[in-house]
C-alpha cells in the first residue's frame, strides 16, 4: 500500500514550517502536524527574534555552518514571503580590558566562521552608533549582517505559503504513537487520526526526544532551558538601533537589549535549565536579573516601562549542537536540539533535510506551478505611525473595513482582523501574533470584546468557545443566565 | 473628507458631553464631538450599578442613566456627535488645529478646529505594568474588561474569582460577579489602605463577606491553559513578599483592578507636556495644555473617583475653551501652585488672581485630624480641617481671594500627628 504522505513533519515551529515550505517546491504529499491550536505556538513564538550574524557559534559545528548559511537566505525569504525583517546589526559590548580580549576572540571566531563585515570598535565609535549605551563601555564587536525579524510572522508566512503550495496543515494533532510498518511509518494522533508516511521528520522542539522515544530511540535528551523576556512600551522609543549583547556566559548569549520590528524594545532572555517542558512562568528573579543586566548596558531602560513579559523554552540537546540526520529507524529523521541560533538557521536546516531526503531516495521533482510568493496583510499602523495619511486614505478607499479601528494602541483595523481570520486564525493569540491587535500598551483591555464579536460573526464560533490559545483557554466561558443583548 | 468646526471635542463620555454643552451655552456655534465607541456615554455605559450623580444631579443614578441625562441635554442642542470615529493624530497649525480621524461612516477625516478639548478618559493598568510573575494562561484580565463583557455582552469570565487591587471597578465587580453566582475568593491589595472608595468596601465586600487582604500581593500564577491557582503573600514596608503568612487560592479567573492611567497617546502626538505624577497634561488656570488652543478635562487630565467631578471640571473647561475662541481669556499673570507636605499631586498648576479657582488634589497617605493649608509666600489664604482623609478620595477646593502680588501658592497638610493605623 502506498503511504498517504511522502513526508510527515511533526512540529509547526520554525524548523517544521521552513521545511514544509521548502518541500512544497516539489511534487510531494506533505503533512505538517502540530499539537497546538496554531503554528509557532511553542518555542518559535517566544524568542528574541534575532537573525544572528554568526560569531557566537563554535567553528566546525553544525550550528555554525547552518547559522551562516541561514543568515544569507533571509533577504530573499522576506521579499518572497513579506514578513518583517531588518538587517540592523548586532553589537557585543565590553566594559573591561578582559572583556575586550574576549571580544577579540569572538572577532577571530567570527572570521573563522566567515562572518562578513565585522568590526572591533572602540568606545567613541560605539557610542556614536548607539548613543544610549552606558558611557562606561570600552568598546564593541560590530556585526552588521545580524537582523531582527517577527518570529511568528515568519512562521505564519512560511506555513501559509506551504499550504498554498499543497502542504496539508493539521493542527491540534498531538502525536501519541509512531510505529514502523514494512515500508512506511504510521503516526497516530490524539484526535484519532492515523497517518502513514514514507518519511517522518521530528521537528517537535522541546518534545523531540519524546517523539524519538516513541520509536524506542533514546540516543539524545532535550534539556528545557527557559528564557524570560520583557517588552517595553514603544513610547520609550528607539533606545537602540542594533541588538546589544554583553559578553556571554557558558550557557547563554547573556541578557540582551533588542529592538523589535514592531517598534518596542525588548530585554532578555534569562537562561535557566528547568525540570518540566511546559513551565512558561516568569519570575521575580528573572525580572531582576534581566533588568540589572540590561540597565548596565543601556541605563535609560526602566522597569516601569514594561507592557508585558513572556517566557520561552530552548530545546537544548546534550552536547549543545543541533541533531539533524537519519536515525536507526528507517524513514525517521531528526531535526532536534534546534535552540539558538535555530531561527537564523531554519531555512538552511530545511535545505539540509531536503538533501538528506534526496539521499534517502525521495524524488524531488520541482513543481512547475510552485508559487514562492505570499502576500502580507496590509497594516495601516505603518501609515499612521509615519503620518502617511495619503496612503491611509487610499487604503480605506480601496477597502472600507480599514476605517474600523479595532485595536487603538497598535492601530489595527477590522480589515486586518478579517484577513487574519480568513487565513485560518481563530484564537486571540494567533490573531494577535499576525495583526498585533492586543499586543500594545493596554494589552487587549480595549479590543478583546471587539475581536470576540468579529470572530463570532465571521466563524460562527460562539463567544464562550473562543479561546486565547486553544481548547481549555476560553476567555469568557460562561454566558450569563440572563441571555444575550 | 474634510470638516471645519469651531470646536472639536474628542470623546463623548460624560466629560466630553459636558464640555460640549458648556461650549454651546457660551455661544460657540459649530461643535463636533467624536467618539470611538458605537454610542456616546463612555465608560458609564458599562457601569450599571448606582451611586452616580449625587453631586451633579442631586439624585442617585446608574451609569447609563447618568450618561442618558448628558445625552438628552446634548440632543436638545445642535451639537453633532459622530460615533465609531477615532482620532489618530493632532497637527498644530497655529490658529487652527487639524485632527486626523478614522470614521466608519466617513473613512479618513481631516477635521479643522479653532479649539480642541481632549476628553479621552483613561484606561486600566494591566498585568505587564506591574510584572506579576507566573504563567500566562487565559482567565487573567482587567476588571473593566470583565465588567464590559458581563454587563454589555452577557458573558462571565469565571466562577472562582480572585481580584488583585482594590480599585473601585474591582470592588464593583466583586459584588457583580457574586450576584451572578460566582464565588469571589478574595481581594488582594498591596497598599496598607484600600484603593477604592470606602462606600464600595462596605457595600461590595463587607456586605458579601468577601475578605480583603491589605499589604498582600500575588507572587505567582499557576495554570497552563486556564488559571488554576494564585500564590498570595503578605509584604513588608518595602513591598518584599514574606514567606510567613503566605497562602494559595484556587481560582479560574484573576481580575486586575490596579489603577487607571489617563489615555494620552493622542496628547503626546500633539506634543503636549505631561505631568509625570497624574500622567495627564500639565494645564494652566483655564485647563489649557502646553499647546495653545488644546484643553483637557475629565479622566484624561487626571483620574477622578466621581463622575460628578468630571462633569464639573468639564463644564469649566468648556466655558474656558469658548472664551479662548472668542478671544476673551484673560492674559495677565498666572501664579504657580506648589504641592507641599503630603500632597501627591494637585492641579491646575497655575491660578489667576481675582477669580475663583477650583483646585483638585490627592494626599500621599491616609491621615487623621489633618489641616490643609494654602498659603502664598506671605499669608495663609485658605485652611480646611479633615477628621480623616484618604489618598483614594480626591479633594476639590474652591479658592478665592488669591492676592495679585503673590509669588506662588503652596498647598500642604499641616499634620503633626502620626498616621499609622488609619
Amino acid at each position: 500500500m502506498k503511504p498517504q504522505f511522502d513526508v510527515i513533519i511533526i512540529g509547526a515551529g520554525v524548523t517544521g514550517a521552513a521545511l514544509a515550505r521548502e518541500l512544497s517546491r516539489y511534487r510531494l504529499d506533505v503533512a505538517l502536524l502540530d499539537k497546538e491550536a496554531d503554528v509557532s505556538f511553542g518555542t518559535s513564538k517566544a524568542n528574541s527574534g534575532i537573525i544572528h550574524a554568526g560569531f557566537h557559534s563554535t567553528p566546525g559545528t553544525l550550528k555554525s555552518r547552518l547559522e551562516i548559511a541561514g543568515n544569507r537566505m533571509f533577504n530573499r525569504l522576506s521579499e518572497e514571503l513579506e514578513f518583517p525583517f531588518e538587517r540592523r546589526g548586532e553589537l557585543m559590548v565590553a566594559f573591561t580590558e578582559e572583556e575586550m580580549r574576549i571580544l577579540h576572540s569572538f572577532f577571530v571566531q567570527g572570521c573563522e566562521n566567515n562572518v562578513p563585515y565585522m568590526e572591533l570598535l572602540g568606545r567613541e565609535r560605539t557610542l556614536e552608533m548607539e548613543p544610549h549605551l552606558n558611557p562606561d563601555i570600552m568598546g564593541s564587536l560590530h556585526a552588521p549582517t545580524a537582523g531582527i525579524i517577527g518570529p511568528y510572522e515568519y512562521c505564519f508566512a512560511l506555513v501559509e505559503n506551504a499550504v498554498l503550495n499543497g502542504v496539508q496543515l493539521m493542527l491540534s494533532s498531538k502525536v501519541l504513537k509512531i510505529s514502523r510498518r514494512r515500508d512506511h511509518l504510521e503516526v497516530r494522533t490524539e484526535n484519532g487520526s492515523a497517518l502513514t508516511g514514507r518519511f517522518v521528520i521530528n521537528a517537535a522542539g522541546v518534545y523531540s526526544d519524546d517523539m524519538a522515544a516513541l520509536l524506542g530511540l533514546k540516543d539524545f535528551r532535550i534539556i528545557p532551558r527557559k528564557g524570560e523576556e520583557y517588552l517595553l512600551d514603544k513610547r520609550v522609543g528607539d533606545l537602540v538601533k542594533r541588538v546589544i549583547f554583553p559578553v556571554p556566559t557558558p550557557i547563554s548569549k547573556g541578557m540582551l537589549v533588542i529592538p523589535t520590528v514592531d517598534g518596542p524594545v525588548m530585554v532578555g532572555p534569562t537562561a535557566a535549565d528547568i525540570d518540566t517542558k511546559d513551565d512558561l512562568s516568569t519570575t521575580r528573579e528573572g525580572l531582576r536579573t534581566v533588568f540589572s543586566h540590561a540597565q548596565k548596558m543601556v541605563p535609560d531602560i526602566r522597569q516601569s516601562d514594561i507592557i508585558t513579559s513572556f517566557a520561552g523554552i530552548r530545546p537544548v540537546a546534550e552536547g549543545n549542537d543541533f541533531i539533524i540526520g537519519t536515525t536507526k529507524v528507517k524513514g525517521f529523521i531528526n531535526a532536534a536540539g534546534i535552540q539558538s541560533p535555530g531561527l537564523t538557521a531554519s531555512p538552511a536546516i530545511a535545505e539540509m533535510i531536503c538533501d538528506i531526503l534526496l539521499r534517502e531516495g525521495l524524488d524531488l521533482d520541482v513543481r512547475p506551478d510552485f508559487d514562492p510568493k505570499r502576500k502580507a496583510i496590509t497594516r495601516v499602523r505603518n501609515f499612521i505611525e509615519k503620518r502617511d495619511f495619503n496612503k491611509l486614505d487610499a487604503t480605506i478607499k480601496a477597502d472600507k473595513e480599514y476605517s474600523k479601528l479595532v485595536c487603538r494602541c497598535e492601530n489595527v483595523t477590522e480589515a486586518e482582523i478579517l484577513a487574519s481570520i480568513k487565513r485560518g486564525h481563530t484564537t486571540l493569540d494567533a490573531i494577535k501574533f499576525e495583526t498585533r491587535a492586543g499586543s500594545g500598551r493596554c494589552q487587549a483591555g480595549f479590543c478583546t470584546s471587539r475581536i470576540l464579536k468579529i470572530i463570532e460573526r465571521e466563524t460562527g464560533i460562539p463567544i464562550e468557545k473562543i479561546s486565547k490559545k486553544g481548547p481549555g483557554s476560553e476567555l469568557f466561558p460562561y454566558p450569563s443566565k440572563k441571555g444575550k443583548p | 473628507m474634510t470638516r471645519n468646526v469651531e470646536a472639536l471635542v474628542i470623546g463623548a463620555g460624560p466629560g466630553g458631553m459636558e464640555a460640549a454643552l458648556a461650549l454651546k451655552s457660551s455661544g460657540i456655534e459649530s461643535i463636533l464631538v467624536i467618539e470611538r465607541e458605537n454610542a456616546p456615554g463612555g465608560i458609564l455605559m458599562q457601569c450599571i450599578h448606582n451611586g452616580f450623580g449625587l453631586h451633579h444631579f442631586k439624585e442617585e443614578l446608574t451609569g447609563p442613566e447618568y450618561a442618558e441625562r448628558c445625552l438628552e441635554a446634548v440632543k436638545k442642542t445642535d451639537i453633532e456627535v459622530l460615533v465609531n470615529t477615532c482620532a489618530l493624530d493632532i497637527i498644530d497649525n497655529g490658529d487652527t488645529k487639524k485632527v486626523i480621524a478614522l470614521s466608519e461612516e466617513n473613512g479618513m477625516m481631516d477635521i479643522e478646529a479653532r479649539v480642541i478639548i481632549l476628553a479621552m478618559g483613561c484606561r486600566e493598568r494591566n498585568r505587564g505594568n506591574i510584572a506579576i510573575p507566573g504563567s500566562r494562561p487565559a482567565g487573567i484580565m482587567t476588571a473593566g474588561l470583565a465588567q464590559k463583557m458581563s454587563n454589555i455582552y452577557g458573558y462571565l469570565p469565571g466562577k472562582e474569582i480572585v481580584i488583585l487591587g482594590s480599585g473601585d471597578i474591582g470592588l464593583i465587580m466583586a459584588r457583580r460577579l457574586t450576584w451572578e453566582g460566582a464565588r469571589v475568593r478574595a481581594v488582594i491589595e498591596a497598599q496598607p489602605c484600600p484603593g477604592g472608595l470606602n462606600r464600595n468596601i462596605v457595600q461590595c465586600l463587607n456586605d458579601f463577606d468577601i475578605p480583603l487582604y491589605l499589604s498582600h500581593t500575588i507572587t505567582n500564577i499557576e495554570g497552563k491553559n486556564r488559571i488554576k491557582k494564585v500564590y498570595v503573600s503578605p509584604i513588608d514596608a518595602e513591598f518584599n513578599p514574606l514567606a510567613k503568612g503566605s497562602f494559595t487560592l484556587e481560582c479560574d479567573c484573576l481580575l486586575l483592578s490596579i489603577g487607571l492611567i489617563p489615555e494620552n497617546e493622542l496628547s503626546l502626538k500633539a506634543g503636549i507636556i505631561m505631568d509625570p505624577v497624574t500622567k495627564g497634561a500639565l494645564v494652566n488656570a483655564d485647563l489649557m495644555t502646553s499647546v495653545n488652543g488644546v484643553f483637557a478635562c475629565g479622566n484624561v487630565l487626571h483620574v477622578h473617583d466621581l463622575v460628578d467631578y468630571v462633569s464639573e471640571e468639564s463644564k469649566y473647561c468648556g466655558t474656558r475653551a469658548a472664551m479662548y475662541v472668542k478671544g476673551e481669556l484673560k492674559k495677565g499673570r498666572e501664579i504657580p501652585v506648589k504641592a507641599g507636605n503630603m500632597v501627591r499631586y494637585l492641579l491646575p498648576r497655575k491660578v489667576r488672581p481675582g477669580e475663583q479657582m477650583l483646585l483638585s488634589l490627592r494626599c500621599i497617605v491616609p491621615m487623621v485630624n489633618a489641616s490643609l493649608v494654602i498659603k502664598t509666600d506671605k499669608d495663609v489664604i485658605y485652611t480646611k480641617k479633615y477628621r480623616k482623609i484618604f489618598p483614594s478620595e480626591m479633594q476639590r477646593l474652591p479658592v478665592e481671594n488669591i492676592p495679585g502680588d503673590a509669588e506662588y501658592l503652596e498647598v500642604f497638610f499641616d499634620n503633626k500627628k502620626p498616621v499609622a493605623g488609619v
